[in-house]
């Protein structure tokens, strides 16, 4: 009886709180049928917003990417001080909301900024332009690929490794023999968490972008700025499209998941 | 003092427990070391480099920005701050968040629970679906995540329940991506919860409730607060999803992230500054406080 009572407590709280906002909307952009849903996506905004996404995310996944797995060796494999220290700070930008991700960027690399102003003197626009747009992006995504290769690391040990080095490969053949294949899926989480956090960011990017429509504009601002337009057929499209790459990124890591993690 | 001192001994316990084994007889174990990256520019100096590398990396992106926010929050001296945070809207916006973090902190902590207890412990169709649906929330742009709540809970809202540039859905949206935090930390768990305890009790006739109290929850506790503290940071800093449907009213529905973005639209670096120190060190005194919790557990189990 209790059982069948927190049953039912717990899928009623889901149902009002998950499942019928995320029906709804579906419901909601295809009401009319797809042909207004494609119409939506296809015009020239969107499209551009879509672009710009990918840009953006492109970069701050791969700059994520190549820093997480450098990271993860050095606070496994190496010893050096400050260790403890960096590993602190790696999970810092999880606690900083995204609104002063994007206020610290500008602080730093704003026009009105030293390093930003000496930038600026040499052509090189950071703030309102795609390079801060990746930076904020990095931010936020910065501790999702370390944390993710960092367990599989500890676990694989580093014998083989050794083993490698005893018959005379060097670093970087040690690294791409040894090293990568048994980290592969962990890092493919990791990539994956990355690229679905770097897609959807909307309030760090909304700071640094400056949000000019067909410029600045990514995907997740572009759902406010129809929104805010009245032009609610547009938000929700892009709002699906969004959310539909979030479902395909849940399944991604649901499969990528290393089995004995955590 | 003895903290430092017992973590170091534990950590030197397991280098040796971990090079036991492996070691060869007599051998330090340590000296066979560094590989990996780098290993070929030759070991110590492989690692400079890579410290180097990541050290400027992470100082370009977070640390100086974030150092920025703090200096330019303080630079009109304690005083200059204080004023900055105690603006009426500031203070509102400020209070709003803290409050409305917390109601969404202790809703979390009882339905992450029971939502992490019905999925480890009862069993019905449709669950494998509803355990992968509960990280929706993460995987879901915020700004998306206020977009689908404003569809059901706004003015025109099917349910007939508008919850539109009202508190309780700055609430609502909170709890929504904040959803995962407990059940996940108290799922894994739970999964490992030892049943023999609970059927120990039973036997010596122990009822439901007192088993749940004195064997289950005394084991759940440390993750449900780790979990419920994450929530809290989380809801702290939400900025994506309470725009839409808070509608951005100061003194009513504002919170403190809303607000910094205003303050910064309008040019108002310092002021933003400011209200950002605060919510920064909000948000570090509650994961120092998760660290510290996390020790104390370890010690004690």
């Amino acid at each position: 009886m209790a059982k069948h009572g927190m049953r039912v407590i717990v899928l009623t709280y889901l149902l009002f709180l998950l499942i019928l906002p995320i029906g709804l909307i579906g419901w909601r952009t295809f009401g009319d049928g797809p042909g207004p849903f494609i119409d939506a996506l296809t015009t020239h905004s969107a499209l551009h917003a879509f672009q710009v996404t990918l840009v953006v995310a492109g970069w701050a996944v791969v700059l994520n990417t190549l820093f997480g797995v450098l990271a993860a060796l050095l606070l496994v494999r190496h010893d050096f001080p400050g260790k403890r220290l960096l590993s602190a700070l790696i999970d810092l930008p999880l606690a900083v909301s995204p609104v002063v991700v994007g206020l610290a960027l500008i602080l730093v690399y704003g026009a009105f900024s030293p390093a930003g102003g000496w930038l600026e003197g040499r052509g090189i626009q950071i703030i309102f332009s795609t390079p801060g747009m990746v930076l904020a992006t990095v931010f936020v995504c910065l501790p999702l690929v370390v944390r993710s290769i960092v367990p599989v690391l500890e676990e694989m040990g580093d014998e083989q490794e050794q083993a490698a080095q005893t018959l005379g490969a060097g670093g970087w053949q040690t690294f791409r023999r040894i090293t990568l294949p048994g980290i592969r899926a962990a890092l493919g989480y990791g990539i994956v968490l990355s690229l679905a956090r770097a897609l959807g960011e909307y309030g760090a990017v909304a700071v640094v972008s400056g949000r000019t429509v067909d410029q600045t504009q990514t995907l997740t601002l572009f759902v406010e700025e129809r929104f805010e337009n009245f032009d609610v057929q547009a938000s929700y499209a892009a709002a699906l499209a969004l959310a539909v790459i979030a479902v395909a990124s849940l399944l991604a890591t649901k499969l990528l998941r290393p089995k004995d993690g955590s | 003092m003895s903290e430092t001192t017992k973590s170091t001994t534990a950590t030197l316990d397991e280098k040796v427990a971990t090079a036991g084994p492996d070691s060869p007889p007599g051998g330090k174990g340590r000296s066979v070391r560094p590989v990996g990256l780098g290993g070929g520019a030759g070991g110590a100096g492989g690692t400079a480099i890579g410290v180097g590398i990541a050290t400027i990396f992470l100082s370009a992106v977070v640390l100086i920005p974030l150092a920025a926010v703090i200096w330019k929050g303080a630079s009109q001296g304690p005083g200059g701050f204080w004023d900055a945070i105690t603006t009426p809207d500031a203070w509102a916006a400020l209070k709003l968040t803290v409050i409305a973090s917390l109601v969404v902190a202790l809703v979390n902590l009882v339905m992450g629970t029971l939502i992490a207890w019905v999925l480890v412990r009862d069993s019905f169709p449709g669950k494998g679906l509803l355990d992968l649906l509960i990280d929706l929330p993460f995987a879901l742009p915020t700004i998306v995540a206020g977009l689908v709540l404003l569809t059901l809970y706004g003015t025109d809202s099917p349910l007939g329940v508008s919850l539109a540039y009202t508190r309780t859905g700055v609430v609502v949206a909170l709890l929504f991506v904040t959803l995962p935090f407990v059940v996940r930390t108290v799922q894994p768990v739970l999964l490992e919860l030892d049943k023999d305890m609970e059927q120990a009790a039973a036997s010596l006739g122990a009822g439901n409730w007192t088993i749940f109290r004195r064997i289950i929850l005394p084991n759940l506790v440390p993750a449900m607060l780790a979990g419920t503290a994450l929530a809290f940071t989380r809801a702290v800093a939400e900025f994506g999803s309470t725009v839409l449907i808070s509608g951005n009213v100061p003194f009513k529905t504002q919170v403190a992230a809303v607000h910094i973005f205003g303050q910064i639209e309008s040019d108002n670096t310092a002021a933003a500054a400011a209200t950002s120190t605060a919510l920064l060190v909000l948000s570090l005194l509650v994961l120092l406080t998760i660290d510290l919790m996390r020790r104390w557990g370890a010690r004690r189990g």
